[in-house]
């Protein structure tokens, strides 16, 4: 799913200068997973910024919402009765959450709340690892289910580089060796083989952004009738 | 003008969340047992010191609460195997947003107090208590609008309900005011 | 006029490629002293890019210098910092400005050097790099077009004989080889045994192994790389003779070392030839081939 990470309280606070009616949009699906921007870590951070606000003088009004999520129209319909009251929204949703409220709403200021950061998944409570960077032409039945554009620092596709130190990468002693993953893994299922392939140069283009998808069964249709 | 004259000494208010299986036990115990300690505290009784959240903890301040402690079981014996450990990370993740939001993080306190420890109980309540004292009146006490009023649990053992997911339900802060037991609204200060 | 590198491979025993690093600035009185203190002793110059991700001269205007003074350069082409079309072009440019050799690296990581914050390219890595050298050896680019005259450069490509695990390694080397490379730089290597071993694999591939020289200084240097730089491995016998001279007698017993094993590489035939990384201590490296004869 997608992680995020709540900014920091200054950066927020610094964003919210002189707004007095504040409505805080949370959503209920990837980030109140991963702890970011779900109901109660909405609940959180209104109470944060209205003590803060009240230990500093400032007037302020900041009442919640939690919507199911922010990427689809029906949920952001939610709030058409509420957001002409409010001077700004701010947004515990994903970057994309974010943008489509604000284009919903457009004549509102809508402000984020989160850094949005990765696809991952989740290792344990509270922890969260990327493991996907969206390339768009998936390379894992090569790699033994290890994706080298996003474990390994250089996206190498034809690895491991000269850095790699007993299994782990040179960039960061901490991180594992995406390419001795990989090697481990096509060895214990047998398929060395793939590994002696040489993987062409990654074709960049089907990575344009900002990238579109219609899926098939939307697509319209040849007009049989004027042919 | 003159310094305005001494009022009545300032009372802090202090909230103590204490799990069912030891520190309310132990509450109770110190009830038997006649113990005296600072009346200034309210227990509020939790299935288990696990179940804290930190926005428990910052709403009790924002209600104006001038010191609060969670009382969970003694390390290595929470009756939910790990619910305290879990409380103690909680609390230190709150005192954190304490310090960012300026509040003094030494208003909120972990204790481990074990079921039979009715005199241990009574002696953190006076050390918060105290502790309150010094640190003075939580200043959010005072802010317009908004005043802690009287009790913050109104039977100490009713349970209070679940929260549910409110998706798409609008919370609009003047409500929740309005919800609080014993609230004064408007201001007018105790 | 020096033999160019290609030829010598054909001509000599035993080849020899020094280094120099470009300064970061536009000063290279120091570079050219250097420059000048080895081309005329060496088969070929290598000359780094961008090496431990530190901003520098590119290396193409450095080769361009050597070129100017007599001697013969092998470009460093990291993919770090182009995407290929960057790559590409570099290459023509080098082929264009008289360099006939080109060293093919992936490079380090961006964080290692002094802008960490920079995007990192890695647009291709070493064996797509190389088998673009190939396509524009043969008038062709990486997109199909033809071209309106072909390179004629000599492919090169690095290995880590020391590697753990060495297979990974053994099978990208492979890889670099079908891709093009006709010329191989280890890393450094102390562990002759060990490389011995290496080479009874590698010579199983048509390809020429320069083994990886690096100048040791003091014992302190030797077990830092052994902590810190991957794939170099000294051998706690080579530390001991180090830490056993005198403090002022270090860079010597260093110089006898590196003298010793390139002897030893020559005489035995183990390899093709050797290339000595001196980076820092430049000077030395004419005493250290004296040490080797």
């Amino acid at each position: 799913m997608i992680v995020a990470k709540r900014k920091p309280l200054e950066q927020i606070e610094a964003m919210l200068e002189g707004f007095e009616r504040i409505l805080i949009a949370g959503c209920g699906t990837c980030v109140a997973v991963c702890m970011a921007g779900g109901e109660k870590e909405v609940e959180l951070l209104a109470a944060e910024l209205r003590m803060k606000g009240k230990l500093e003088g400032k007037r302020r009004v900041i009442d919640e919402i939690t919507i199911t999520r922010q990427c689809d129209k029906e949920y952001l319909d939610q709030l058409a009765k509420y957001a002409g009251e409010y001077d700004v929204i701010l947004s515990t949703a994903c970057g994309a959450g974010v943008q489509f409220l604000a284009e919903r709403y457009d004549d509102k200021l809508v402000l984020p709340a989160l850094n949005t950061l990765f696809i991952g998944v989740a290792e344990g409570p509270g922890e969260w690892s990327q493991r996907c960077m969206a390339c768009e032409e998936c390379v894992l039945d090569q790699t033994g289910g290890i994706c080298p554009m996003t474990m390994c620092a250089k996206n190498l596709l034809n690895g491991p580089c000269g850095g790699t130190n007993h299994g782990k990468c040179e960039v960061d002693g901490q991180k594992d060796c995406a390419w001795t993953l990989i090697y481990n893994k096509l060895k214990k299922l047998g398929r060395l083989d793939v590994l002696r392939k040489i993987q062409p140069p990654k074709d960049y283009s089907v990575m344009a952004k900002p990238g579109r998808f219609t899926h098939e069964a939307f697509e319209k249709a040849e007009d049989e009738e004027g042919k | 003008m003159n310094e305005p004259s001494r009022a009545e000494p300032f009372e802090p208010k202090v909230v103590a969340y204490c799990c069912t299986y030891c520190a309310y036990t132990a509450a109770d115990l110190a009830g038997s047992l006649r113990l005296e300690y600072a009346p200034n505290v309210r227990v509020v009784k939790i299935l288990c010191s696990g179940k804290i959240d930190a926005v428990l903890l910052l709403r009790a301040f924002e209600d104006g609460a001038d010191a609060v402690y969670v009382a969970g079981c003694a390390i290595g014996d929470c009756h939910f195997l790990e619910g305290n450990l879990r409380a103690i990370d909680t609390v230190a993740y709150a005192k954190k947003v304490l310090a960012e939001i300026g509040l003094e993080p030494e208003r909120l306190e972990f204790f481990p107090i074990p079921a039979s420890a009715g005199p241990l109980f009574a002696q953190r309540a006076n050390e918060m208590t105290d502790r309150a004292r010094e640190l003075g009146p939580n200043p959010l006490r005072n802010t317009k609008g908004r005043d802690a009023g009287g009790k913050l649990a109104p039977e100490p053992d009713r349970h209070p309900p679940l929260p549910e997911a409110r998706l798409g339900t609008l919370v609009r802060h003047a409500d929740r005011l309005a919800d609080c037991p014993g609230e004064t609204s408007n201001g007018s200060s105790t | 006029m020096a033999a160019a590198f290609r030829d010598a491979f054909a001509t000599k025993d035993f080849v020899v490629t020094a280094e120099v690093g470009p300064p970061k600035g536009t000063d290279v009185a120091e570079l050219v002293r250097h420059v000048d203190l080895l081309k005329d002793r060496v088969d070929a110059l290598n000359v780094t890019d961008n090496q431990s991700s530190v901003m520098r001269i590119s290396s193409l205007a450095v080769c361009r210098m050597i070129l100017d003074r007599g001697g013969e350069p092998i470009l460093q082409l990291t993919c770090r910092d182009r995407n290929r079309m960057a790559l590409q072009s570099e290459l023509l440019s080098a082929a264009v400005l008289g360099v006939k050799n080109v060293l093919c690296l992936t490079g380090d990581y961006v964080s290692v050097g002094d802008h960490p914050q920079s995007k990192p390219v890695f647009d291709l890595d070493s064996v797509q790099l190389l088998q673009t050298v190939c396509l524009l050896n043969h008038g062709k680019d990486l997109a199909g077009n033809a071209m309106q005259g072909p390179t004629d450069l000599f492919p090169g490509a690095v290995v880590t004989p020391e590697a753990d695990p060495i297979e990974p390694q053994m099978i990208k080397f492979e890889k670099k080889i079908v891709a093009g490379a006709r010329f191989i730089q280890t890393q450094a290597v102390y562990d002759l045994d060990n490389f011995k071993r290496f080479m009874d694999e590698a010579r199983k591939h048509d390809v020429k192994i320069m083994a990886g020289i690096v100048l040791l200084v003091s014992p302190g240097m030797a077990r830092y790389m052994n902590k810190n730089v991957p794939g170099i491995f000294v051998p706690d016998a080579l530390i001991a003779e180090m830490a056993a001279a005198d403090k002022d007698k270090r860079l010597e017993t260093g110089i006898r070392i590196a003298g010793r094993m390139i002897r030893r590489l020559r005489d035995e035939k183990v390899c093709d030839g050797v290339h000595v990384m001196a980076i820092g201590k430049e000077e030395c490296v004419p005493e250290i081939l004296k040490a080797a004869e």
